[in-house]
């Protein structure tokens, strides 16, 4: 089961054939997702590694190859109506991976996607989903995980694989592995992935890593304290860092003292997520709940 | 990004949103021919000067004067120019002040604030008023929130008519006011929205005693990733007004935020440098910076990030810190080796890797010759280095 993308997943690339896009369909390719299409708009007719088929357009590849999930690699100018296209195109996970896309442009980019219900978005500014040794959509490196009964929700994509490391190193595998990304206006949330952990039956425990800005980190601890069943551990990054700085991530300040992360840390501590004390303890705090 | 308050005023002025007449100067004696000038035209003595730099808080810390007639004008700017403000958003250091805004001065009836901000909540623009205009609105949200009223544009529909109506009456305007406030309000949501804005911001917005609404003080912050399509903001850009360092790391592709610790660090990926920095802290050290070298770095980025870190005296040991994922840790150990050899490393270096070619990473190291500590985990290079740098 897991949850979002399994070995059924029937994946596209938009942006194929840029450099990043190819490195990275070549490594998913490599890792087994089943990647059945890519998209390049004036590339249409051509093949990707001799196997993959390239469209111009979002609608000729699902309409061709009944692909339900794409990747998108497309730069930041283009990258909102990549996304639009997706979702005209009725394609179900649509996974951004895309960094610097402008504020506006994503907040264009939600209205078209609250109105409606077959799409969901991943990203922007993620390194995507992973259901280990099923599906790998996105930038993270494949070896480091391991099959197994753990969610892993993340803002940040380098702290993921910090926490999977962890896990696998412990000998605790993942069922899926989602990263959200910090952009602050954005897809997916926490809530949304929680709320799909807790129906999944191989997920039994969830490490949450967020960061500083925003309060999606205190919609996850009211949802969690309200109906969340299963055993969680936190991380919070960013509890030195400055206020009114960016921290690397759009979305990643503390603006008019809000978005602090010892405010994050109190309220996911108040609904009973054990956070761990330094980013080295997430994977022994997950353990020591199971 | 940042711009002056001079130059919001020139954008508002492009979209027709009055602001009082002014000059930007950059000596006292052109401050007194502007003043001159102004007091021609206007028939007023009373001119304004205002020391521009990126920050608020200015007119409590000396910086915005009030003055009757040019040559007041003139000793007053000599006073500004060169001088640093320590306001309650410069940081203790301060800013220098090298440009200053002569306008005229205005019969003031009331003092309002309005802004436009993109709500990360509802995800859509929000704008802002309260009839506590020119005082601190963080002190207004604070004390007293019912006095900020909020209204949020829908993007597929835009600002309507019945939202700047609410926002007029609640701000308790008058009928002549209500219609120049109702024009002011639709062009700045136009300029918000075209402009790519993170931030739009007037304190206070004025009514004057004739019943003219204007924007008395003007800021103005863009959303970075839109630059791509304003070329004209690289010209907006005052460079004195950002750290050398983080001007030089942006360049470079890096993320770098100078902070007052003495421990440097380089680390791949924003989230796992702001935890690098917590785990050093944690551990009883305190980190001089944030640096993020990106998912693709290679030996050069690195190199320059050494040489990035280098430049303060205050860092008195470097973490490197990399998780490996489709950065190889073997290039990383090379740039790392390539820095600490032509840089000539004299303080302690503790290097943690993880991740893809990991083994090669550290027989790089290893054979380096370098006096180069191995961790084998965050905590167990975090423990390291603030251990080397307390001696």
């Amino acid at each position: 089961m897991a949850i979002l993308v399994n070995k059924d997943t029937r994946l596209m690339v938009q942006g194929i054939t840029g450099s990043t896009g190819a490195f990275h369909s070549g490594q998913m390719l490599e890792y087994g997702t089943q990647l059945v299409a890519g998209v390049t708009p004036g590339k249409g007719g051509s093949q990707f590694q001799d196997s993959v088929p390239v469209f111009d357009t979002v609608i000729d590849a699902v309409e061709k190859t009944r692909a339900n999930a794409t990747c998108i690699f497309v730069p930041p100018p283009f990258a909102a109506d990549a996304i639009l296209e997706a979702v005209d195109a009725g394609v179900a996970l649509i996974v951004a991976i895309t960094e610097g896309i402008p504020v506006a442009d994503m907040v264009k980019v939600r209205r078209v996607l609250d109105s409606q219900s077959t799409s969901r978005l991943i990203g922007p500014n993620c390194p995507g989903v992973i259901t280990p040794e099923q599906c790998k959509i996105g930038i993270m490196p494949g070896h480091i995980h391991k099959p197994g009964k753990i969610g892993v929700v993340s803002k940040s994509g380098t702290l993921t694989y910090e926490a999977v490391g962890q896990l696998s190193a412990l000998g605790i595998g993942q069922s899926t592995c989602v990263g959200i990304g910090g952009d602050p206006v954005h897809g997916t949330d926490f809530v949304d992935v929680l709320e799909l952990f807790q129906e999944d039956p191989e997920t039994d425990g969830v490490i949450l890593i967020g960061e500083i800005g925003g309060n999606a980190e205190e919609l996850a601890a009211e949802y969690i304290k309200r109906e969340f069943k299963k055993p969680v551990a936190g991380f919070i990054a960013g509890v030195t860092a400055p206020p009114g700085k960016r921290m690397g991530h759009a979305g990643a300040i503390i603006s008019g003292g809000k978005g602090t992360a010892a405010e994050k840390i109190a309220h996911l501590e108040a609904a009973g997520v054990k956070m761990a004390p330094t980013p080295s303890d997430m994977g022994t705090t997950l353990q020591s709940l199971l | 990004m940042n711009i002056h308050e001079y130059q919001a005023k020139a954008m508002y002025r492009q979209y027709g949103i009055p602001v009082p007449k002014g000059f930007p100067v950059f000596s006292a004696e052109e401050a007194e021919a502007k003043a001159k000038e102004l007091i021609a035209e206007t028939g007023s003595e009373t001119v304004v000067v205002k020391a521009q730099i990126h920050a608020g808080g200015r007119g409590k810390a000396g910086g915005v004067k009030v003055v009757k007639g040019a040559r007041a004008a003139k000793e007053v700017a000599q006073d500004l120019i060169g001088k640093t403000l320590v306001t309650h958003q410069t940081g203790p250091q301060g800013k220098l002040v090298q440009r200053l805004l002569v306008e005229q001065g205005l019969d003031i009836a009331r003092e309002l604030y309005l802004a436009l901000v993109v709500d990360r909540e509802t995800r859509r623009v929000a704008i802002m008023a309260s009839t506590e205009g020119g005082v601190d609105i963080e002190e207004v949200a604070a004390n007293s929130p019912e006095k900020i009223v909020k209204v949020f544009v829908d993007p597929a529909v835009g600002l309507q008519g019945y939202q700047v109506r609410g926002l007029a009456f609640a701000l308790g305007l008058e009928k002549p006011a209500q219609k120049s406030f109702a024009k002011l309000l639709g062009q700045l949501s136009k300029l918000f929205v075209a402009e790519d804005c993170s931030i739009a911001e007037i304190n206070p917005l004025i009514v004057t005693g004739s019943g003219d609404v204007l924007a008395l003080d003007a800021k103005v912050n863009f959303d970075e990733n839109a630059a791509f399509r304003h070329p004209a903001w690289e010209e907006l850009r005052d460079l004195s007004e950002e750290a050398a360092t983080e001007t030089e790391a942006k360049e470079a592709n890096l993320s770098f935020i100078q902070l007052d610790g003495n421990i440097g660090c380089l680390v791949n990926g924003a989230g796992l440098a702001m935890a690098t920095m917590d785990i050093i802290k944690h551990y009883g050290g305190d980190p001089a910076n944030f640096l993020d070298v990106g998912g693709g770095a290679t030996e050069e980025a690195v190199k320059k990030a050494f040489t990035i870190i280098l430049k303060s005296e205050a860092v008195k040991g470097i973490f490197v810190n990399i998780f490996g994922g489709i950065m190889k840790c073997d290039v990383i150990a090379k740039g790392v080796v390539g820095a600490a050899r032509d840089l000539g490393l004299d303080v302690p270096l503790v290097v943690r890797l993880e991740g893809t070619n990991v083994d090669e990473g550290k027989e790089i190291l290893g054979n380096s010759g370098l006096a180069i500590t191995a961790a084998s985990s965050m905590a167990d290079g975090a423990r390291k280095i603030v251990d080397a740098v307390k001696g």
